[in-house]
């Protein structure tokens, strides 16, 4: 799905403008979405991936009329309702008016260092070898996913070169859909910057995507 | 946790009316509701944001790239398996699962993004700046580096190769500046305070103090 989040190469969102002095939270209630958002994680009734889609879904119009936290404030009342954790009419009163589903699996205190200390590795045994190697010239996908995919759409379609093997990787695709990891093979694939924006790119430099295996063919 | 001291929040404006500005309020009630509910802990909520402000942030890249540029055996170890070199000075965790560290040296400069959402590596380098997470950087470094670049006071030479990782995996990427010229009387320490979280994103270099960074 090409949605709101697919930013690589669009234009028209003006400078950079780092700020040295810009705090990491700009209001208590930033902090609290990022802490809810993590502690809402661990009832286990979505995915990391999930999550990114949650954003990615959001209509146009929400993604960027939102700040960063804001984004992620809509995406997480959107999975808790998905998942039926909360109802739309207690979002609308501030009421409770439905069991909770898994209070059980509330995080405590005492797991957080645990749980952020320690994350959560995607990588999973190989059921078989690595088709490409280092070296080896890919081609990307032409299909533009119905769903979630972390292939962006300024490397859809396009030629590269295999430059590294990272491991055999939890799909995101699938795994944003309750599809279940169906690990594969990761790759570091390198496209020339004329390859990807012709004679518009800068000379001399290239962009790197993290590419699973269903996302490459051979050239 | 409301009694938390507020940061910086120009538009955190509690009038005489005690009135909450949207998000504010449409935060507060969530949270509200869901420990009511008893799926959230705010106490919880609480350790979870002083963790991401206090257990992680740049020092501890700093300290993986003042080590790589002392001791060779951690800086080939570092280019071989960086997950297990970085964890073993127990930097780990959360968005730092799988990490790969990218070298910059006279031919190549590296810069890291993610154009598809706020990928970073956590461990290392704490939670995201903001500009980072926007859509000017995110939609821009990939097609125009140096004008980024420019953008933050950086000219690269004209024949260097500009390499630009977007994190599109789970994969996180470091990146180890080069180590400036004349430092060779400081220790690991004293590097270590050089050493910019920006430099280690790639959009900064690292330079002694009252000298330009080129």
């Amino acid at each position: 799905m090409i949605g709101p989040q697919d930013l690589g190469g669009r234009a028209g969102f003006g400078p950079v403008a780092p700020d040295p002095t810009d705090p990491l939270f700009h209001a208590e209630w930033e902090r609290t979405v990022l802490g809810m958002t993590l502690a809402c994680g661990s009832l286990g009734h979505w995915t990391l991936d999930e999550s990114r889609h949650a954003r990615e879904c959001l209509s146009p119009q929400a993604y960027y009329g939102s700040t960063y936290y804001g984004i992620w404030l809509q995406a997480l009342e959107n999975l808790l309702l998905t998942h039926g954790e909360i109802t739309a009419e207690e979002l609308a009163s501030g009421t409770v008016s439905a069991p909770p589903l898994r209070p059980e699996r509330k995080m405590l205190v005492t797991a957080v260092a645990s749980v952020l200390g320690t994350g959560a590795p995607v990588d999973r045994p190989a059921s078989a070898p690595a088709r490409f190697a280092p070296g080896d010239a890919v081609r990307t996908t032409a299909t533009v996913s119905p769903g979630h995919t972390r292939l962006p759409s300024y490397a859809r379609d396009k030629p590269g070169t295999v430059v590294a093997i990272h491991g055999c990787h939890v799909l995101p695709d699938t795994n944003a859909h309750a599809q279940g990891e169906q690990p594969q093979w990761l790759y570091a694939v390198e496209f020339p910057g004329h390859v990807l924006w012709g004679d518009t790119a800068e000379p001399g430099s290239s962009v790197l995507i993290d590419a699973w295996e269903s996302y490459l063919g051979p050239i | 946790m409301h009694d938390h001291p507020h940061h910086d929040s120009p538009h955190h404006d509690h009038g005489p009316d005690n009135r909450l500005d949207p998000m504010e309020a449409r935060t507060r009630a969530l949270e509200t509701l869901l420990v009511e509910k008893g799926l959230v802990d705010p106490a919880t909520i609480e350790a979870i944001v002083q963790s991401c402000e206090e257990r992680i942030g740049p020092r501890n890249g700093a300290r993986v790239v003042a080590k790589a540029w002392v001791d060779p055996e951690f800086a080939e170890w570092l280019k071989q398996d960086a997950t297990a070199a970085i964890n073993s000075l127990g930097f780990a965790g959360r968005q730092s699962e799988h990490l790969a560290a990218l070298f910059n040296d006279a031919e190549t400069h590296h810069i890291i993004v993610c154009t598809l959402c706020s990928c970073y590596p956590w461990a290392v380098l704490g939670l995201p700046p903001s500009w980072y997470k926007s859509p000017p950087y995110r939609s821009r470094v990939v097609i125009e580096p140096r004008k980024v670049l420019a953008e933050f006071g950086v000219e690269l030479p004209e024949e260097m190769r500009v390499r630009v990782w977007d994190s599109t995996s789970e994969m996180r990427y470091l990146v180890i500046p080069q180590r400036p010229a004349n430092t060779e009387h400081l220790d690991e320490e004293a590097l270590a305070a050089l050493v910019t979280r920006d430099s280690m994103i790639g959009t900064g270099l690292v330079s002694l103090p009252g000298e330009a960074a080129q």
